[in-house]
């Protein structure tokens, strides 16, 4: 069997997605600016789309691929209130870290 | 064929997304964000979700990476950060949990035995009512048949967010009334200087 007649299964790209999201997760627990923590929200929300677009793809069903829709909209919505919070906090103190907003901190 | 362009876009993905998390520059993990979208967006079109990927590229890799873009121009911290960890067990902690997330992830979709009923909400290639759809005529159908009321919830909350940035992105704590007439004054002020400068290159010429 050669490699260009290796045919792509749907596996292959569910993998792809649990690897994609798996890195947008570490990467959220790891960054501490709130910028990049954002962007791995975004590459999270991208993994599951993948996921959603392989499954409607595997079960012949375009379901899932109107459920892509509403995601991307909810993270279009995510960024824009997400992003003017960190504009409002940039206005009050330097700093974008996640360390810098212990105001409730005892 | 199929596979190479999986295997070449894959990588470009993982490496995208490894960019993000391990670049110290918020621009660069920007632009690595970009290439994971335009990768995911090619695996779209090989599974028959043509406007999907032509949405994920305009509204994803146009919209809101440059609406981060905007952000931290405005904010100005595209400069290096340290990524030294300083809480003690943070990191070796994040890498456990990503780990567990991943083994669970791989082991759900290594069985593969989401098998649904196929085709509820409509098939991705069979011919509709005798017609031959195609890909946006069938999403479209989708949405304003079976996921009207979603869609109309969707109206809703994309005006709750505008509104949100709106009011969370203005200046807090002055009226609106007060920003203009500071506003008014920096502008005169600024005519003034121009003035001067006007003035001044006329006589020395």
């Amino acid at each position: 069997m050669t490699l260009a007649a290796v045919e792509v299964t749907a596996n292959y790209y569910l993998v792809l997605g649990a690897l994609l999201f798996t890195v947008g997760a570490v990467g959220l627990l790891v960054r501490r600016n709130v910028l990049v923590m954002f962007m791995c929200v975004e590459l999270m929300l991208n993994a599951a789309n993948l996921t959603f677009v392989t499954f409607a793809h595997e079960l012949d069903d375009v379901g899932g691929q109107s459920i892509v829709f509403f995601t991307l909209v909810v993270a279009a919505a995510e960024v824009a209130v997400g992003l003017a919070i960190i504009v409002a906090i940039f206005r009050r103190r330097r700093g974008a870290t996640a360390d810098d907003l212990d105001l409730l901190k005892g | 064929m199929e596979f190479a362009i999986f295997v070449v876009f894959a990588a470009l993905a993982l490496a995208g997304a490894l960019g993000v998390v391990l670049g110290s520059n918020p621009v660069h993990c920007a632009l690595s964000l970009v290439v994971t979208l335009v990768s995911v967006a090619v695996f779209f079109l090989q599974q028959d979700a043509q406007l999907l990927a032509a949405v994920q590229v305009i509204v994803y890799a146009g919209a809101i990476v440059v609406l981060f873009l905007f952000v931290i121009m405005l904010l100005g911290v595209d400069k290096r950060e340290s990524l030294r960890e300083t809480l003690r067990y943070q990191r070796p902690a994040a890498f456990a949990l990503g780990a567990i997330v991943l083994a669970e992830v791989l082991f759900l979709a290594g069985r593969t035995w989401a098998t649904g009923a196929r085709s509820q909400r409509g098939s991705l290639d069979a011919p509709v009512d005798g017609d031959n759809l195609n890909n946006i005529e069938r999403v479209a159908r989708s949405l304003f048949t079976d996921f009207l009321w979603p869609f109309e919830i969707t109206a809703a909350l994309l005006v709750i967010a505008v509104v949100g940035g709106v009011v969370l992105a203005r200046r807090s704590g002055q009226p609106v009334e007060l920003l203009d007439e500071a506003d008014d004054e920096a502008a005169e002020e600024v005519e003034e200087e121009v003035r001067e400068h006007a003035e001044e290159g006329t006589a020395s010429s």
